[in-house]
């Protein structure tokens, strides 16, 4: 016997709060993936700090989410009984974590941008979401940080180095656009200011990351040609393993307590 | 995650300086505490180092077994508490090598060591972890024997050390009652769930026993870690100690302690039946069913991670060449 998917009704807020919480869950997800792997015990450290964060993040928004709803979901129904095309997060934050170069520059180009958007969704007309994004850009302020000062080592360091930073970086270029993009179902959102416009961050995380290239010796992809589909749940073949690892023990014991 | 009493011979102490030696003697005696810069004999200093490192050893490789259980984790709140878990026992690691390092050995040397396999690190990591319910037992009763043994090194004379068990014992006492609430909440579950408790703590119990090192009677251990107050307890005492506390709480749990021999005496001590030192040393000598996983994934994240080391030093390199540059100018 297995547990079935739930059924979530979408409403645009309901989606916009899962879309969040997804990213951080899978991003954080990840992170954990390092734990007890990670090339020196500080980044064992620093790595599932972050991953807690991130996790922390995910708990909230599903908790909003599963309130805003009101259908009695809650945390662990959202996170564990949806499938691969009812998860709405980025596809950049399901990237299989890599060599070190790229979790941190899939780190970078992440926080980079969370670290805008929370600041920015501190202004929410939505009290809950606001008070989630003043906690949570704390956090990616430092995330940031943590990544941007590991690229600039990486990609200033040895030859080894700085080749294998370049490679993430053009791996994961294209997947860095989807962060910018707001379709109808939020564009309401954005009218009412409870979510802020997404397309206004892009300037300001070009710039951010083009510092941190320069300093790094890095070079920018010129080709901008973005994968989309990660917010309407068409994602990488990643996606699936990741959630198969995920709910496998929500899914084999049907309405178990942990 | 825990320290062992491995029992290894100790060397015979060189010819040193008779009245620093006494001198040493007596401020263990008044129990003064040790400290980096007093001097100590070369046999306590090795003894520390090899006591020290074999326990951060163990907190790092530690991590495995659990970790394993990390992306599988039941609910958001038993993945938030195992990954938090986890970053505690490598903190452990890196205080415990720090601490190693005020006696003048390298975390790099010690770290060496251990990945060659010359260094030894707890027996208990390398048993499996199949189910979520081992994540429970290893809380309770793994914790549970590592806090008996760690609680009087709270006192050990060496001061690095015992201020680094004090803060471990905290953080250490906070997993063993979050493994029992796992353990609870399996227990008072479904059927399956309980069933998994009891698997886990069948599979589980002897192997925790076998922690607290060979019998008293059988030890070779000379009698100088307990005059120098690194040991306070013998193997023996400390594994009665934590028997007699975890025999009313698997009863409390409904579950079965798997030895049918298990006897409480008039004192009131529950007395085991034989424990099977053959496994034991089968476990130290390489031959658990673990031992040659563990080792090959510290050795993979140390080879996978060996440019990035490379890279922040040569970087580190540059910044403080460019620095003195400019400073120059």
């Amino acid at each position: 016997m297995t547990a079935p998917s739930i059924i979530v009704s979408e409403t645009p807020l309901v989606l916009y709060t899962l879309r969040r919480a997804d990213d951080a869950l899978i991003l954080g997800h990840r992170l954990s993936e390092w734990c007890g792997h990670a090339p020196m015990l500080e980044e064992d450290m620093a790595l599932s700090n972050m991953a807690l964060d991130l996790i922390g993040q995910a708990r909230e928004l599903y908790g909003y989410a599963a309130k805003v709803e009101g259908r009695g979901n809650d945390e662990d129904k959202l996170a564990y009984l949806r499938d691969v095309r009812q998860y709405r997060n980025l596809l950049l934050v399901e990237r299989p974590n890599g060599d070190f170069a790229h979790t941190m520059v899939r780190q970078l180009f992440y926080a980079a941008f969370a670290d805008l958007y929370w600041r920015g969704m501190m202004g929410s007309t939505d009290a809950t979401l606001a008070a989630i994004a003043a906690k949570s850009e704390k956090e990616s302020a430092y995330h940031l940080r943590h990544a941007s000062e590991w690229v600039i080592r990486l990609g200033d360091g040895t030859d080894e180095s700085h080749a294998r930073v370049q490679v993430a970086v053009d791996d994961l270029w294209a997947y860095t656009g989807e962060m910018f993009g707001a379709d109808d179902a939020e564009r309401g959102l954005i009218d009412a200011g409870v979510a802020i416009d997404p397309t206004m961050l892009l300037p300001e995380w070009l710039s951010i990351v083009s510092h941190v290239a320069r300093e790094a010796t890095l070079t920018l992809p010129e080709n901008d040609w973005m994968q989309q589909g990660g917010r309407d749940g068409r994602h990488s073949e990643h996606l699936g393993h990741l959630l198969s690892e995920l709910q496998y023990m929500q899914r084999s014991f049907p309405g178990a307590t942990w | 995650m825990y320290t062992q009493a491995l029992n290894s011979p100790e060397e015979g102490s060189l010819a040193e300086d008779a009245v620093r030696a006494s001198r040493f003697q007596a401020r263990i005696d008044a129990e003064e505490r040790i400290e980096p810069n007093d001097w100590m004999p070369a046999a306590y200093r090795k003894t520390l180092v090899r006591q020290i490192s074999q326990h951060a050893h163990s907190e790092i490789v530690g991590m495995l077994p659990e970790g394993n259980w990390i992306t599988r984790a039941p609910s958001l709140r038993r993945k938030a508490a195992l990954l938090a878990k986890v970053q505690d026992e490598c903190g452990h690691g890196l205080y415990l090598y720090a601490a190693a390092e005020t006696l003048g050995a390298s975390r790099e040397e010690l770290v060496d060591a251990m990945l060659a396999g010359k260094a030894k690190y707890s027996s208990i990591f390398n048993y499996p972890t199949l189910t979520w319910a081992d994540i429970g037992v290893i809380g309770w009763l793994v914790d549970g024997a590592a806090i008996m043994n760690q609680i009087p090194l709270c006192r050990c004379s060496y001061g690095p050390y015992a201020r680094a068990m004090i803060r471990v014992c905290k953080e250490e006492s906070f997993h063993q009652r979050q493994g029992y609430e796992i353990m609870l909440t399996l227990c008072r579950g479904t059927a399956e769930q309980k069933a998994m408790a009891q698997d886990a703590l069948n599979r589980w119990w002897w192997p925790v026993l076998m922690m607290f090192g060979p019998p008293d009677q059988a030890s070779q251990h000379s009698d100088t870690s307990t005059k120098w107050k690194i040991k306070r307890f013998s193997n023996d005492e400390l594994r009665q100690k934590f028997i007699d506390a975890t025999v009313p709480q698997a009863q409390y749990l409904g579950l079965t302690i798997p030895d049918p021999e298990m006897t409480q005496d008039e004192q009131g001590h529950w007395r085991h039946g034989p424990i099977d030192w053959n496994e034991f040393k089968q476990v130290l000598a390489g031959n658990g069913p673990c031992n040659r996983d563990r080792l090959a994934a510290r050795r993979k994240a140390h080879a996978d991670g060996a440019w990035v080391r490379e890279a922040a030093a040569a970087y580190a390199e540059k910044r403080a060449r460019r620095q003195m540059a400019q400073a120059a100018e």
